[in-house]
């Protein structure tokens, strides 16, 4: 990634923007749920630390939830055990995706910010959208496409070394670690806010097979 | 050396030259992390031969947690002196599957999950 004059692809990418954008998995038509949960945070004028308590609170209160979904017997112990580990992991991978939208959203745009789980009966589905402030999507769709298109365990490891290197770089492993880790599949849809188009947003969405 | 908060404490047993952590880790980002990667930085400069994190009442950790206990890793392995194990529970999923992202940036990083 350079500083200076924007790249070939990226000044393509910069007229895209103000378009509906898809990369990765990303399919909103998943078929057939019932059950799903929807988590919305009003546009906050409380400082991002003091909110920052909610991601967790989120995440673990969309883990219990879903735990009542799964037909449980506590003499079954593969079964608990299963439960532990998805709720587990919808605690972490939630989290993440909560932080992130928290980090990145566009404070100034008003927007609220929203999480849905969907329970499906060999997967979930999480999908979690927010606001971008435009002059950060050519970067983040670079790095989107890294992801995509890198070898990531590769990428994990360079990502881990570099941050022990750079004192100031953020994480820049929650993504990474959710596809690796978890193995979850991940895609974006970027568009303009409906009903105010001048804001782009984000939906983000990964899929935990059960 | 010791932190204690309501969500989580880290505390280093200079006899065992163990860290233990337990609780819940979701700080945002490098900058809260800093009081951790403070008291870890001091006991690798201590350059014991061994030392151990004791993360088995660990029971969340986020990204940027990962990202400070990289830091820590690529810190000893770089000061060449130092050996570290990492003490982990079976019953706490994220371990298994996050822990041996350690063992990648140091090969001979030791991890046990009981």
């Amino acid at each position: 990634m350079n500083d200076g004059l924007p790249l070939e692809g990226e000044r393509q990418m910069q007229e895209e923007i103000g378009q509906v954008q898809i990369f990765g998995d990303f399919n909103e038509e998943v078929p057939g749920t019932e059950e799903y949960l929807v988590i919305g945070f009003s546009p906050g004028s409380m400082p991002l630390k003091q909110r920052w308590r909610n991601n967790g609170l989120s995440a673990d209160f969309l883990a219990e939830y879903l735990a009542t979904f799964f037909p449980g017997n506590e003499e079954d112990t593969i079964k608990a055990d299963k439960t532990i580990e998805v709720k587990s992991a919808v605690s972490y991978v939630a989290n993440e995706l909560l932080e992130n939208a928290m980090k990145f959203n566009d404070e100034t745009s008003q927007q609220p910010i929203s999480i849905k789980l969907e329970m499906h009966s060999d997967r979930l589905v999480f999908f979690v959208r927010n606001s971008l402030k435009s002059q950060t999507i050519v970067k983040f769709q670079s790095y989107i496409q890294e992801l995509l298109t890198g070898d990531r365990d590769e990428l994990y490891l360079r990502q881990l070394e570099h941050n022990g290197q750079d004192e100031n770089s953020g994480s820049g492993l929650g993504l990474l670690s959710i596809m690796n880790d978890y193995l979850a599949k991940v895609g974006w849809k970027f568009e303009p806010s409906p009903k105010h188009p001048e804001t782009m947003t984000v939906t983000t969405m990964v899929q935990l097979d059960l | 050396m010791e932190i204690k908060t309501d969500d989580y404490s880290v505390a280093y047993e200079p006899g065992t030259q163990t860290v233990n952590f337990q609780g819940s880790l979701r700080l945002s980002g490098a900058e809260e992390y800093a009081d951790i990667t403070q008291l870890l930085s001091e006991v690798a400069d201590q350059a014991p031969e061994n030392i151990t994190l004791d993360l088995q009442n660990l029971e969340f950790l986020n990204s940027s947690g990962i990202n400070m206990f990289s830091k820590f890793v690529i810190k000893v392995r770089q000061q060449g002196n130092t050996s570290i194990k990492i003490q982990g529970s079976k019953k706490i999923p994220w371990q298994g599957k996050s822990l041996k992202n350690f063992q990648r940036l140091m090969p001979s990083l030791q991890i046990d999950l009981e």
